[in-house]
Order: structure tokens, then C-alpha cells, then sequence
């Protein structure tokens, strides 16, 4: 196909350019019925908002009210405050994870699989439910010698407030999530970095902290930003526990007060969109921080619901010959990698 | 030490009688060869033969099997304590690894560093050298390899054989004193295969024991001490490369040859 259109304007290949065909100036096509649908879109909005604004349900009046009360403002630091302390350990849980799962042994890697087969296959509003009886179950937390007397006993409603309660149960179960992400990113990074760095005599460690992890990063950022946007949502759920001073049970306890559930409802919408509409901003900036130097475009976006990396990336499904697919591909075959 | 007296007289690379499997194929059977202290030996072969796999097996990035193969005298990968073998810990495997250089097909180089930064990473981390004395050093080894002017500059804004060459020069950088070249021009165009060869032969002047695996037979014509054609995981044949190449005894010698020349 080309060529043929190659051949219908041979003057454009010529390499001295003595004689260039002029410029195509064409009618541009029309696209009338996509005009027709976005001004039937616009109307139907302006519709929407002017009936909305004139509403009693909505009652603005009360929005106005509450949107800057105290309570809805420190319910919206809860709100951020679950979300940040949750991330930072469910970050920190599933790095250790993912190593658990790349180890060679079996049984570590055994349990990482457990873990994360428990936390992803139930739903978190359920597992919020379970942590919220914790203290019913484990009524004491003792320290010492099993089967024998404790040394220390401590009451476990003392010992854990609600609010760790649901960091705790939010994080758990993000850690399984954030697992998967590391295990991707760190499969990402080619098998010939890990060879280099080992024939240099450096230590599993360093290789990992200077020639593995820094790579990874590009892939394990983007889904990153995805899991905080979706675990600030996720935090509306420790109602399960209960903890309500966070955003959502609060305004549910206040409209409860005033028997006028939905302006609070827009309420905890409109903090909640003003906190992952900044999220979605730094995420444009990390994104493009961490693709610096790379000759590609941003990488792949992650599934927001799942977590999981397209398989496109070809990591998860079988990491052992995807890898040495790639050291192989120039001739020969006769180094396949280590035994996985 | 009686260790570095026999270190010294031994040769830098002794195979006897290696063998290697991966499941149930058997990719190096019994291998057995010898490269005297700065000689530079080529292994040749079609692929599949057994050749990066043997290479692999000296830096110990693969294990081996069965026979005994050490380097500098010391056996590679395991101790041997009375009549018992012991594997090594990581640290003293690479420990061991510090002083054998390795050239990949693929280079391998890290991108998130540039030229001068990957070759300064491993003696500053790993050799605990000071900053400022690497990246003399390092400055040294860019020049070496006719890159002085492309330190600051990411292996991604590089052509292949600037590359290979960087990752030449951070092999060299840990003042190895055995270099393993794995295919170092397979992965290059036609056109850069001469630079990465001429640093190459530059090293091997130098005194450098190397190992090379190659395709390049005018290379190995040129530079081996010793050429080994290696065929189904054995040596077929081996010896000076001016009668290996041009008197090959062996009739899948003279089959591979035929293909390749």
C-alpha cells in the first residue's frame, strides 16, 4: 500500500528536494451528528444543574451550612489521617510481601501467597466488620511463654482505639493489593540487572536498593497514586468497625441530628472530590518525574478496581520465561537462568 | 600462605571434568580445559552448545554439577573441607565474584545511571573506595575505551558500541584478573562490532587473561591463544586457532566452520 502511494508523488522522496509537491489543502470531513450529540449533551447538563440549584431536596441552604462546619473539617483530617497511616504501613507490608513471594524458598513464599489469597478474596467492608470485633474475639493480649502463665496481660479495648482498629484493617488489606504492585514492578526490571550487579560482586541488598528498586519504581508509581486516590474512598467503609469520625460517619451522624440526610451527603462528596482531585494533580506530576530519561510515553495505566497491571506487560503470569525470553532473543540459547 | 603460593603457579581458569544440567538437560558434559595466566582463550560454537553456560559456571552465576572448576587456584562456588564440599555464603561468592569482570551480550548496563555512575557504583559500594578516587579512576577507564567525553551521558542516549564499551569499562573498574566477554558483539550492528573488538584487543595486549565468546572467527584468529569449538555441551576440539580454523579434524568442526566463515 505504501508503495503505491509512494509511486503516485515520487517528488516527495527526492532526496534534493528540487521539486517538492505543494501541500495538500483539503475540505476538512464534517462530523455533524457528533456536533448534534455534544450539544444535546451540554443542554442535558445545564438542565441538570438549573433544576438541581432550584431543588428543595438538595436544600443548599443546609450545604452552605455544613460544608465548612468544624465537625465535617476534622472528620475530613480523620478522613485523611486513615488514609495516609493506612498507606504508609500497607506500603511498607506489601514491599515485604513481594520479596516474600520472589523468595526461593517455599514455605516463605507459601504464606506470602496465604496472606494475600485471605485478603484479597473477602470483600474489605467484611474484614472492617471482623476487626471491628477484634476485641470481642481476642478479649486479652497476653505476653510469654504460651501455655503457661502470661507474664503481661493487657485488656485489648485498652490497648487498640477504633481508629487503629480500622488503620489496621484497611491497611491489611491494601498491603495485598500493594503487593502485587511491588512483585510487578520489581519483575519488571530485567533479569541482565540483577546479573550485572551480581557479577560485580555486589550483595542481594545493594543490588536490590541500587539497581533493582529504582527501576521498578516507574512501574510501581502510578498504581501507587491509584491505591491512595481509591483507599481515601475505601476509608468511608470503617463505619463497619464502627469508627465514625471520619468523613462519611460523621455526616451520617449529623444528618441523622437533623433529619436531612442528602445536602450532607453532597457535603462528604464535595471534600472527598476536593482531596482526589489534588491527588489526581500530584499524580501527574510523579508520573512524569519518574518516566524522566525513559524514551517512552507515561506507563500503562493500572486497573483501579483490581490493582493488577495489564498483562501486557507480560509480568505476572509467568515471570520465569519472560525473562530469559528476553536475554535470549539475540541467538543463544544455551544460558537459561537460574532454576525458579 | 601456602593458599597464595598456589595461586600463583596455578593456572587462572582449571575446568576437569565439569558437567552442568538444567532439569534434565544435560548442557555441559564434562568439560575440561586450562587458561594459563594472561592468555585469552575464544570458545566457539553453534548456539545451544554450552559456551555462556560454561561462562556462567566460572563466576559462579551458575552452579555446577559435577567436577571441579576454580579460578586463581581457588575453587569456584564451594569449599571443600575435608572430604566434603560446602557451598559458599553469598558474601564469600561474591567475594569471589569481585575479581572476574563479565561482558554481556546485551551490555546490561543500568539506565538510571550514567556511563560514569554505573562504573563507579560497584568499587564505591562494594570495594568501599573513596568517591573522588573512583571517579578518577572511572575517568580513566571512559578514556581507555575512547569515551572520555560521554561520562554524564545515560546508557539510553548511547549506541550499542558505546555502550558495550562503558560495560567494558565497568567490568575493568573492579581491577578484575579474569574478564569474561559473553557474545559482547552479537547484539551490535555490523558497523559498531570493529570498536567494541579494538578495546578488546587493546585489553588482551595488555596482559588480561580473558575468556571470550564469540562468532567473530577473525577475532579469535587474531587475539586467541587458544580457540575451543564446543558442540552438544562438549569441547570438540581445541588448540592454536590458526589450525583449529584452517585444519579443523573434526567433522562438526568442519560443518560449523563452513557456515560461519
Amino acid at each position: 500500500m505504501s508503495d503505491s502511494g509512494r509511486s503516485a508523488t515520487p517528488s516527495r522522496v527526492s532526496p534534493d528536494g528540487a521539486s517538492q509537491a505543494e501541500a495538500i489543502r483539503a475540505i476538512r470531513l464534517r462530523h455533524p451528528w457528533r456536533n448534534v450529540f455534544a450539544v444535546v449533551l451540554v443542554a442535558m447538563l445545564v438542565l441538570f444543574v438549573v433544576d438541581a440549584s432550584q431543588r428543595d431536596a438538595y436544600s443548599w441552604e443546609n450545604f452552605a451550612k455544613f460544608v465548612f462546619d468544624r465537625r465535617i473539617s476534622e472528620a475530613a483530617g480523620y478522613t485523611l489521617l486513615l488514609t495516609v497511616y493506612s498507606m504508609v504501613i500497607a506500603i511498607i507490608l506489601g514491599v515485604t510481601l513481594a520479596v516474600m513471594r520472589l523468595s526461593d524458598n517455599p514455605v516463605v513464599k507459601g504464606i506470602a501467597w496465604l496472606y494475600l489469597w485471605v485478603f484479597r478474596g473477602t470483600p474489605v467492608y467484611v474484614q472492617l466488620v471482623f476487626w471491628g470485633l477484634f476485641a470481642t474475639i481476642y478479649s486479652t493480649i497476653d505476653i510469654g511463654v504460651p501455655f503457661t502463665e502470661p507474664w503481661l496481660s493487657f485488656e485489648t479495648s485498652d490497648l487498640i482505639s477504633v481508629f487503629w482498629l480500622a488503620v489496621i484493617g484497611l491497611a491489611l488489606n491494601e498491603s495485598a493489593y500493594m503487593a502485587e504492585i511491588v512483585r510487578a514492578g520489581i519483575l519488571s526490571v530485567d533479569k541482565g540487572q540483577d546479573e550485572a550487579a551480581t557479577a560485580l560482586g555486589m550483595s542481594w541488598l545493594q543490588t536490590m536498593t541500587r539497581v533493582v528498586i529504582p527501576q521498578a519504581m516507574r512501574i510501581i508509581i502510578p498504581p501507587t497514586g491509584n491505591e491512595v486516590i481509591s483507599m481515601l474512598k475505601t476509608t468511608s467503609l470503617v463505619s463497619a468497625i464502627p469508627f465514625s469520625l471520619e468523613l462519611y460517619g460523621r455526616q451520617r451522624d449529623i444528618s441523622a441530628v437533623i433529619f436531612d440526610p442528602i445536602p450532607l451527603l453532597l457535603v462528604a462528596s464535595a471534600w472527598y472530590l476536593l482531596f482526589t482531585s489534588i491527588l489526581m494533580v500530584g499524580q501527574y506530576f510523579l508520573e512524569k518525574r519518574f518516566s524522566r530519561g525513559v524514551g517512552q510515553a507515561r506507563p500503562e495505566k493500572v486497573d483501579n478496581a483490581t490493582g493488577a497491571i495489564p498483562l501486557s506487560t507480560g509480568v505476572i503470569t509467568t515471570p520465569g520465561t519472560e525473562r530469559e525470553s528476553g536475554a535470549d532473543a539475540n541467538g543463544d540459547t544455551d544460558a537459561p537462568g537460574k532454576d525458579h | 600462605m601456602t593458599n597464595a603460593a598456589a595461586a600463583s603457579e596455578a593456572p587462572m581458569v582449571l575446568a576437569d571434568r565439569v558437567s552442568k544440567s538444567f532439569g534434565s538437560n544435560e548442557v555441559l558434559k564434562s568439560i575440561s580445559l586450562t587458561v594459563p595466566r594472561g592468555e585469552v582463550m575464544c570458545l566457539v560454537g553453534p548456539s545451544g552448545s554450552g559456551k555462556s553456560t560454561f561462562l556462567r559456571c566460572i563466576n559462579h552465576l551458575e552452579r555446577v554439577d559435577a567436577g571441579r572448576l576454580s579460578v586463581d587456584g581457588v575453587l569456584v562456588g564451594y569449599e571443600e573441607r575435608g572430604d566434603k564440599l560446602y557451598e559458599l555464603k553469598p558474601r564469600e561468592a561474591a567475594r569471589q565474584r569481585r575479581d572476574i569482570g563479565m561482558v554481556f551480550q546485551r551490555f546490561n548496563l543500568f539506565p538510571h545511571m550514567t556511563a560514569l555512575e554505573n562504573i563507579i557504583e560497584a568499587p564505591i559500594r562494594v570495594n568501599k573506595l573513596k568517591k573522588d578516587a573512583a571517579v578518577a579512576h572511572g575517568k580513566e577507564l571512559l578514556a581507555r575505551v575512547g569515551l572520555a567525553d560521554k561520562a554524564d551521558a545515560y546508557p539510553a542516549h548511547l549506541s550499542g558500541g558505546q555502550q558495550q564499551r562503558v560495560a567494558i569499562a565497568r567490568a575493568l573498574a573492579m581491577e578484575p584478573k579474569l574478564m569474561l566477554f559473553d557474545e559482547p558483539t552479537s547484539a551490535l550492528d555490523p558497523e559498531l562490532v570493529g570498536e567494541v573488538l579494538d578495546v578488546m584487543k587493546g585489553l588482551a595486549e595488555s596482559g588480561m587473561t580473558m575468556i571470550v565468546v564469540t562468532h567473530e572467527m577473525g577475532f579469535a584468529k587474531e587475539v586467541a591463544d587458544q580457540l575451543v569449538f564446543m558442540d552438544g555441551g562438549v569441547v570438540v576440539e581445541s588448540g592454536d586457532p590458526d589450525e583449529v580454523l584452517g585444519n579443523p579434524q573434526h567433522q562438526r568442526t568442519r560443518a560449523f566452520l563452513s557456515k560461519v566463515l
